[in-house]
């Protein structure tokens, strides 16, 4: 009896320090955090900049799921994305899909075999006119100047209206603790807490100190990072000598994402 | 008044403790939650909303529903309503206050709930919807206290209420269409992507909240002294009538023009919901039970004969309210994730500890509505000297 008072009170009180804890500890851990990300996308000295950063895939130059894995690699492990086996609790920046699931509307019976078969990389199309941006509460997803659509880890309450407001899939949340299934954390990209949305960034943490995209350094020329509203940039050259396509573009969202197939 | 909550009978306190206990199975599901992150909902990435706003939206319905007592009373001088406006009032607050529960228990950082306010964001609805639920929310327990102060002191209401109440009439027209425009505005989500989705709201809010307001009425009389009265109960069954009439017209509108327009965007979530898509539809049951509960009470309903009996009225009632809210609790909102935007389909069911929470919410707002509704019959049997 008495050891079990003992005990009742024991777990009581560490509840009760615990509970009045938490919020001082997490208040802490967000400043720490925060500085990070500050220093991490603050433009330098040697950063790149653009009007408004744009991306060419060119689909022809990957024949497999091999050869997209390298991209996904460097992207999952410069930025902390956990790999969760639960499909439900995934966290994905940039992934593959079938044109089918790609491009839903574009699908007919008769696709060419290449393109059916062919694994399409996807990811965040950092939107001229965002849905996300549109829905969010606190303002933690925002559309930087360059248009790049970036997250405040930190403001996000995690109500997930701009996962719904998303038409392309492209975020994630995180429903569970992400660090523990974090292979080997790259200190210089801060780690997500639980309940907060998440997606991929165009690396402007990179931009930031002058280097291009990891998806697009990791892809051997087939993916090309640039100005969308500069005439002389290799995007602009590489739209202007091939036909190229757009996910869902009937729904007014202006992606900056665009697919050579 | 608030001393009236704590005499009571024995069985009010022991319904009391019921709620109770649930409520603490609740706080302690929604600790492990809190812990643990909301992967122990049944939510994923794909279906990234799931009970809790399913039931957000169904209970802002109920609370809207308060309006169909206070506009026949203020507006038209209905003076039948006039017994039992305050429990329209007080079932709105009792709802709301689920309503809000349920988003915060949503919240992935619910610690952070305060930056809707801090940065708040006019292009969002959420900082609408959070405006116009707390809004709602401190109007119906002003109005609602100042009325029944005045009842029990046997004095007018003070006059500076009356411009509240007629604020609160639109007001709670506009919690649900608020609420509607949360999913009607979203691209690519093609179950919600319709004009109708705020009149279809409330037309099944003026359904379900007057429906679940006569049962409380019927149960009212049936416990207290205090009888809410024939006339009221009827006058309640002719809104319900055109409230579940309404509704069930307006999904059809949404049938024809989704089927005959055949876009798929829009079409396959309705095709899942009802039929199954490519072998999946574990809700294929039960929404056809919602639309057999809602034809069957519209049958008990539009007959004046079987309408005008209590017995079957209650069995009418108790059909509106399920069948409304299998359609709305339960499809809607996840009926609009599935299939995904890129056209995978993962389904959704709600795990055990994410009903338990859902339950400890509803027994909060059961608790309130309980005290609440011990005061106000209180009030109102002292004042008629029963």
């Amino acid at each position: 009896m008495e050891n079990s008072r003992r005990n009742f009170l024991k777990i009581a009180g560490i509840s009760a320090l615990g509970l009045s804890a938490t919020p001082v500890l997490d208040a802490f851990a967000l400043d720490i955090s925060m500085l990070d990300m500050k220093i991490n996308a603050t433009p330098g000295k040697d950063a790149i900049t653009a009007k408004r950063w744009g991306m060419v895939i060119d689909t022809r130059k990957f024949e497999s799921e091999e050869d997209l894995k390298p991209m996904i690699e460097a992207c999952h492990k410069i930025h902390n994305v956990p790999v969760l086996e639960n499909k439900r609790h995934e966290i994905k920046w940039i992934w593959e899909e079938e044109f089918k699931h790609a491009f839903p509307n574009l699908e007919h019976e008769y696709v060419n075999e290449s393109v059916e078969h062919l694994p399409f990389l996807v990811l965040c199309n950092h939107c001229k006119d965002a849905p996300c941006v549109r829905a969010c509460p606190t303002k933690a997803t925002f559309k930087r100047e360059d248009g790049i659509i970036l997250m405040d880890f930190h403001r996000c309450i995690g109500c997930r209206f701009c996962m719904a407001a998303c038409p392309y899939g492209s975020r994630s949340f995180n429903f569970r603790d992400p660090r523990p299934f974090i292979k080997d954390i790259n200190k210089k990209f801060p780690t997500r807490a639980r309940g907060v949305v998440e997606k991929c960034n165009f690396c402007a943490e990179r931009l930031a100190v002058g280097q291009q995209p990891a998806c697009v350094e990791a892809s051997k020329g087939a993916l090309v990072f640039g100005d969308l509203e500069n005439p002389e940039s290799e995007v602009r050259r590489l739209l202007k000598t091939n036909y190229t396509i757009r996910r869902k573009v009937a729904l007014g969202t202006g992606p900056s994402v665009y697919y050579i197939v | 008044m608030l001393e009236l909550a704590l005499k009571g009978s024995k069985r009010y306190f022991g319904w009391i403790a019921c709620l109770l206990a649930v409520i603490g199975v609740g706080v302690g599901c929604y600790m492990w939650q809190l812990s643990f992150g909301l992967g122990l909902t049944g939510m994923s990435r794909d279906v990234s909303w799931g009970f809790y706003i399913a039931q957000f939206t169904f209970l802002v319905g109920v609370a809207a529903s308060a309006v169909m007592l206070v506009l026949p009373y203020y507006l038209h001088h209905y003076k039948a309503f006039g017994r039992i406006t305050i429990l329209g009032e007080f079932l709105a607050v009792a709802s709301v206050s689920m309503c809000l529960l349920f988003i915060i228990a949503d919240l992935g950082q619910p610690m952070r709930a305060l930056n809707v306010i801090l940065y708040p964001t006019p292009n969002s609805i959420l900082f609408w919807d959070m405006i116009v639920l707390n809004g709602y929310l401190f109007l119906n327990i002003i109005i609602g206290w100042q009325v029944l102060q005045a009842e029990k002191n046997s004095v007018a209401p003070p006059k500076w209420v009356k411009p509240l109440i007629y604020i609160s009439i639109p007001w709670a027209v506009s919690i649900h269409t608020v609420t509607a425009f949360l999913y009607c505005g979203l691209p690519g989500r093609g179950f919600w992507l319709t004009a109708i989705l705020a009149p279809r709201f409330l037309a099944s809010a003026f359904a379900a909240g007057p429906a679940f307001l006569i049962l409380l009425c019927l149960l009212v009389r049936k416990l207290t002294k205090f009888d809410p009265g024939k006339e009221q109960i009827q006058t309640l069954a002719k809104i319900v009538t055109y409230g579940i009439l309404l509704n069930v017209f307006f999904l059809l509108c949404e049938v024809f023009v989704v089927f005959y327009s055949k876009i798929p965007e829009h079409m396959d979530h309705m095709t899942y919901l009802y039929a199954g898509l490519h072998g999946h539809g574990v809700l294929v049951p039960w929404m056809w039970t919602s639309i057999a509960l809602m034809i069957f009470s519209i049958i008990l309903l539009v007959n004046p004969f079987t309408r005008q009996k209590e017995g079957i009225l209650t069995v009418a009632c108790i059909c509106v309210f399920i069948g409304t809210w299998i359609d709305k609790g339960l499809g809607m909102i996840s009926g609009g994730f599935v299939p995904s935007p890129l056209h995978h389909i993962t389904e959704y069911v709600p795990t055990k500890p994410e009903i338990a929470i859902t339950l400890g919410i509803y027994a909060v707002g059961f608790l309130v509505l309980t005290l609440l509704f011990k005061i106000a019959i209180t009030v109102k049997e002292e004042a008629e000297g029963v």
